[in-house]
């Protein structure tokens, strides 16, 4: 055990964290827009595989590494658009729905990913940015100012998404049609657009997260996420739909799966022991949940209730 | 919208005492009307909800539109409201056809709705809900917002702090802000559906006040009530209106109460408030005589302590503090108050639907808190619940089904587990005869029958148990009047038998027509109980308020 306690591990254990808190981060805050405007989407997950499929096969195809990143947006997008028509147009029941959208992802990509690659060829990760100054502070800098542009971005648009929800015309709407769409709409605020932005956001970002997590690993296996994109929904309940609150779940993901993962290269763990820790994120998701659980009072009213004016 | 330019003037010359002129009649155009119906007409699937209705308003009057639950006043006005599309007639503003294919378009037509059930995002302040919907750049602005809103406040006297959360405003307050929403996108015509209901009527009184003055800057106000000492309070002119059609205009010069009551009705009625008026309201009784601590005659059968209810929010005060009451066979304990006030939550808590945090409730004796809502209906309690079609029956059952589902384990009904559906039946076209509900067949599906017949057939079922306590919540909301008398006569009925019957409403009225005492509920607390014969409405309303 004393060797995971050394300044070098702890440090490179927690840069990994950081970078490993991205594809959650990305995902929850999407999902934390789409859940304000109160529209609940389970196939986050789904929706990253199928980003993180083309994004890899960009990369493989092209090597340009943002090139990959823009297309799992698109990609993500695209799924968007398919969930706003199903859940707004079609008034779908939301969980059903979004379970469908995870199983078309997940088989989709697998398909794809069969059929085009085959084999999975590594692909290169993202290139380090050091921010000047900051990042030269002893241990602080690599943990936190030496990353991937990618990691910025994450944290920019935590602060972005803060200030969208709470100071914005947007996110006023947002709110407001999360909680109550009758009085939005008879304000003439327009539910079932609210509703569509944010889905689109929510999906382009989940779509961002799988190309982020595909880069990360540098390769693309079937159900690369392992149910990433569900702990995102979960730590969207964990952070009380407060993009700060994600930011602080996201983190604490990362840091446990960073965690595990370095104890069993170090070998501190082992064998059976190893795949049971392996559960941890698993089992803090439901622990964390049990305890948030009581603190329902900040849930947006709305979500999952389709919004359909009377004619 | 844009091709709608401000044309006050004409309609200001025109308002004030041109107002009772206009009777409406189909399809002439009322000179000068602010607002005008023409043949409107709307269907819904077996339903003719509307039947070409007609009907104005002048700027500067209040036009009240009364009429039974499902006589189409609120049909009538979500399509001027653009919630609803009519399939037949126009809608003409100042005399030009103006669209309102959207509540959007209503409000930019200069239309606005106070909503029975309000139409506010709690989470959200109040300058919020104002600003909500108003053309904004990126960020709305909201102080401009918010200084405007202490403008209107202070001009109509609707006072409200603009910056608190509407979750922690009081019912009264909340309807302000609905008024102030309206003011801010400086409406000409405004539709209040119902606004009274969450007042007291100290409360009332100021409301008048302010929509008079609306009104005497040029604004049209329709308003929607069936309380008919308000409707002739308030009233430039009244229109009633029966089963999707008008049957008449007319002033509150030109009739009274019980007319307007056999307009709606389209028979005759005994109106239960005129029939018995309070002990005296000229406000000559000394209050100080009053007995603010009445109790029942005989002992008591169900008795409440010291209990104490949490409500639905965390981080407040439970909605239920430390209410104590004591309700003997033979009597109907009235417990008024201002809708909000912890009614809901006694309620809930008597029923065994919602555990007290702290007290005991007893019937002849045995503890109901902590057992099992069967229990407690074993136990000898029925109750009719305020959410009739949430608590008290299911929609997609039939009405057979419905008058089994308290007793269907008797060992009359089932045997091992199996019912008896013919014995079932029997009893049920046997309730539905005694009951008078109005349903083709015992199968019709209880969604299909009006608001009144689901009354009778959850009064029907309540009933044939022969309670020692009976629990009514609001036995009469959004009932129709012919449907309201019958059930006021089976709960004095159920009291002469013997019974304990308690009787939570909101009207004020029915309370005074049927309670033995009242007890008022304020924030939780009991405020009083007195006996009915010796207080007057003034009192109660003081005491509705809080005081």
């Amino acid at each position: 055990m004393a060797e995971f306690f050394t300044a070098s591990v702890l440090v490179t254990t927690f840069a990994a964290g950081v970078r490993l808190a991205m594809p959650f981060l990305l995902a929850a805050l999407g999902e934390t827009l789409g859940q304000r405007s109160g529209v609940l989407n389970l196939g986050v997950d789904g929706v990253m595989l199928i980003g993180a499929f083309f994004a890899y096969w960009t990369v493989l195809e092209t090597d340009s590494r943002l090139g990959g990143i823009a297309v799992g947006l698109l990609v993500g997008l695209a799924m968007g658009v398919l969930y706003a028509v199903v859940t707004l147009v079609f008034h779908a029941e939301q969980g059903i729905s979004g379970i469908g959208i995870f199983l078309f992802g997940l088989g989709m990509s697998e398909l794809l990913f069969q059929e085009l690659v085959g084999t999975p060829f590594p692909i290169p990760a993202l290139t380090e940015v050091a921010i000047p100054l900051l990042s030269d502070i002893p241990g602080l800098g690599d943990m936190l100012f030496n990353h991937s542009l990618l990691v910025y971005v994450g944290v920019v648009l935590v602060v972005v998404f803060t200030w969208v929800i709470n100071r914005s015309t947007f996110g006023l709407n947002l709110r407001a049609v999360g909680e109550n769409p009758e009085a939005a709409d008879s304000l003439g605020v327009s539910v079932v657009r609210t509703r569509a932005i944010a889905i689109l956001i929510g999906n382009a970002l989940a779509g961002m997260a799988g190309a982020a997590l595909t880069i990360e690993l540098g390769t693309f296996q079937n159900n690369l996420t392992n149910g990433i994109g569900f702990i995102a929904v979960a730590l969207v309940y964990f952070g009380a739909w407060r993009p700060l609150g994600v930011l602080a779940g996201s983190f604490l993901y990362g840091l446990v799966t960073a965690t595990v993962t370095q104890l069993k290269v170090l070998d501190i763990v082992s064998g059976a022991a190893a795949s049971l820790t392996t559960t941890a994120p698993a089992v803090l998701t439901v622990l964390a949940l049990a305890v948030i659980a009581r603190r329902t009072a900040s849930q947006p009213a709305a979500l999952t209730v389709p919004f359909e004016r009377r004619r | 919208m844009t091709t709608q330019p401000e044309n006050g003037p004409e309609a200001e010359t025109n308002s004030g005492s041109t107002s009772a002129s206009g009777t409406s009649v189909a399809n002439t155009s009322v000179s000068g009307a602010l607002l005008e119906m023409r043949g409107i007409t709307k269907r819904f699937p077996g339903v003719l909800a509307n039947d070409s209705v007609s009907f104005d308003v002048q700027g500067g009057e209040v036009h009240t539109l009364l009429g039974e639950n499902g006589a189409g006043k609120s049909t009538l006005m979500k399509i001027l409201f653009g919630m609803y599309s009519a399939d037949a007639g126009e809608v003409l503003l100042e005399g030009r056809p103006v669209d309102v294919s959207s509540p959007s378009a209503a409000i930019e037509a200069g239309i606005g709705m106070i909503h029975q059930h309000f139409m506010l995002v709690p989470t959200l302040t109040v300058t919020e809900n104002v600003a909500l919907g108003l053309p904004h750049g990126v960020r709305p602005d909201l102080d401009v917002v918010r200084s405007r809103v202490g403008e209107l406040s202070e001009q109509y006297g609707l006072a409200v702090d603009p910056d608190v959360y509407v979750w922690q405003l009081a019912v009264g307050e909340r309807q302000r802000v609905e008024i102030l929403k309206a003011l801010y996108r400086e409406i000409r015509l405004l539709v209040l559906d119902e606004p009274t209901a969450v007042l007291t009527p100290q409360e009332v009184d100021d409301f008048f006040v302010t929509l008079r003055a609306l009104a005497d800057d040029g604004r049209g106000l329709i308003f929607i009530s069936h309380k008919l000492h308000e409707v002739m309070a308030l009233s430039d002119r009244i229109t009633v209106l029966r089963d999707g059609r008008v049957v008449g205009s007319t002033t509150p010069g030109e009739t009274d109460r019980q007319e307007l009551a056999e307009m709606m009705v389209g028979r005759q009625v005994k109106l239960a408030s005129v029939q018995r008026q309070p002990a005296d309201s000229s406000g000559e009784s000394n209050p100080a005589d009053l007995d603010y601590d009445a109790r029942p005659a005989n002992d008591a059968r169900l008795v409440v302590t010291a209990l104490d209810v949490a409500g639905d929010r965390d981080g407040v005060p439970p909605a239920v503090r430390g209410l104590s009451l004591e309700v003997a066979p033979g009597e109907i304990l009235g417990v008024a108050g201002v809708s909000g006030n912890g009614q809901r939550e006694l309620a809930e808590a008597i029923a065994g639907l919602r555990r007290p945090l702290t007290g005991s409730i007893t019937l002849d004796g045995f503890e109901l808190v902590g057992a099992s809502p069967q229990r407690i209906r074993r136990s000898g309690l029925s109750f009719v619940p305020e959410e009739r079609m949430r608590d008290g029956a299911i929609g997609d059952f039939s009405v057979s089904e419905n008058l089994m589902l308290v007793d269907h384990g008797e060992p009359a009904h089932a045997v091992r587990g199996w019912l008896k559906l013919g014995a079932l039946n029997k009893r049920a076209v046997d309730l539905v005869d005694r009951y008078q509900i109005k349903t083709p067949d015992v199968s019709t599906p209880t969604s299909s029958l009006s608001g009144g017949n689901i009354q009778k057939m959850i009064m029907a079922r309540e009933l044939s148990s022969g309670p020692s306590v009976l629990l009514a919540a609001q036995p009469t909301r959004g009932v129709d009047v012919g449907a309201a008398e019958y059930i006021h006569e089976r709960l004095l009925a159920q009291r002469d038998e013997g019974t304990a019957v308690i009787v939570i409403s909101e009207d004020l009225d029915e309370v005074l027509a049927l309670a033995d005492r009242i007890m008022v509920m304020f924030e939780g607390r009991v405020v009083g109980t007195v006996h009915r014969d010796r207080c007057t409405v003034e009192q109660l309303g003081l005491m509705m308020a809080g005081g």
